[in-house]
């Protein structure tokens, strides 16, 4: 297998990391929709740190594509 | 070979200035945070200048952000904290500004240069440093071992808090641009997509291009919260030396 090659399968593996921020998010919702139907006056307070969350997890999602972006700088 | 889904974000000098071999040119990044600064100054600035007790429209918006920041510091940093009210407001505004202002077509984001957020977290970094050492004097390298550890973990904890505290700037950069330059390559696909798909296909992206215009508007707001609480954790963190408790919610 050519580098080149290797470097695409590369990056596509790198996208794999997409399904556990796939989890993470569902984790994060399912949970957010379960606590406000047991106690919906607390949505506000809940809602806030759920979008935090969302972002951190989006975040980490968000390193794999930059190790993709850094494979593909790499194989010219 | 194809064209790079980064190539939006290749910057050109527009005018090159090299002084002493550093390079200070002038290009569409820099004009774009000048923008912003302007933007930021005159929209704070003309909200400011009358103030009345019933407010009007841009004072209220002013209101709510002023209010909106205080409410980050006071819940992650307390009262003390309330004296880098000016640094926080200016990293949440200026952030702010530049998400918001490279979601308009032809215009760029200055978030999503690495150097630019690396900058601002190192930046924010550093100041935790000095002032946990300032403050705490030698009694602050205690950051590294968390409170109730047992003697006998103090080889393993030492080095794992030591990683973990080396990664809090990399990773407050590392967010953010990753967030804002994976949301523009995605619009970018996407328009791709839209433009070879034709007519009879090309609507379907078309619409979801719109949609995550809609939602890149939300992780605009939400990357420069996320920045603006971090950073006011790590400064709290400096600050009360294992005294989260207090003020941990």
């Amino acid at each position: 297998m050519d580098s080149a090659a290797a470097a695409l399968l590369g990056m596509g593996l790198a996208a794999a990391g997409f399904a556990g921020a796939g989890v993470g998010i569902g984790y994060i919702f399912g949970k957010m929709i379960e606590a406000v139907a047991r106690q919906p006056e607390a949505e506000a307070r809940v809602g806030k740190y759920m979008w935090i969350v969302f972002a951190l997890v989006e975040a980490i999602a968000l390193y794999g594509l930059v190790i993709a972006f850094i494979i593909m700088g790499l194989r010219k | 070979m194809e064209e790079s889904p980064l190539h939006p974000f290749e910057l050109h000098n527009w005018i090159p200035i090299s002084l002493g071999g550093l390079d200070i040119s002038i290009n569409k990044a820099v004009v774009i945070m000048w923008v912003v600064v302007a933007l930021v100054a005159v929209l704070m600035v003309m909200a400011g200048r009358a103030r009345k007790l019933v407010p009007g429209k841009l004072q209220s918006m002013a209101e709510m952000m002023v209010d909106f920041i205080r409410g980050i510091i006071m819940d992650t940093m307390g009262k003390e904290g309330m004296r880098f009210f000016p640094l926080i407001a200016t990293l949440f505004l200026f952030i702010l500004f530049c998400n918001l202002i490279g979601l308009i077509p032809g215009s760029y984001t200055v978030t999503s240069q690495i150097v630019v957020t690396a900058v601002f977290a190192c930046l924010v970094y550093g100041l935790s440093l000095v002032m946990g050492f300032l403050l705490h004097g030698v009694k602050f390298l205690g950051i590294l071992v968390p409170p109730g550890t047992p003697a006998w973990l103090l080889p393993l904890m030492i080095p794992i808090e030591l990683i973990s505290q080396l990664a809090r700037p990399i990773s407050l950069a590392v967010r953010l641009f990753a967030n804002m330059t994976a949301g523009h390559v995605i619009l970018g696909v996407l328009f791709g997509l839209a433009i070879s798909g034709g007519l009879l296909i090309g609507w379907l992206p078309f619409a979801f291009t719109i949609a995550m215009n809609g939602l890149e508007v939300g992780i605009a707001f939400i990357q420069a919260y996320i920045f603006t609480v971090l950073t006011c954790v790590y400064l709290g963190d400096a600050f009360h030396l294992h005294g989260h408790d207090e003020h941990a919610h």
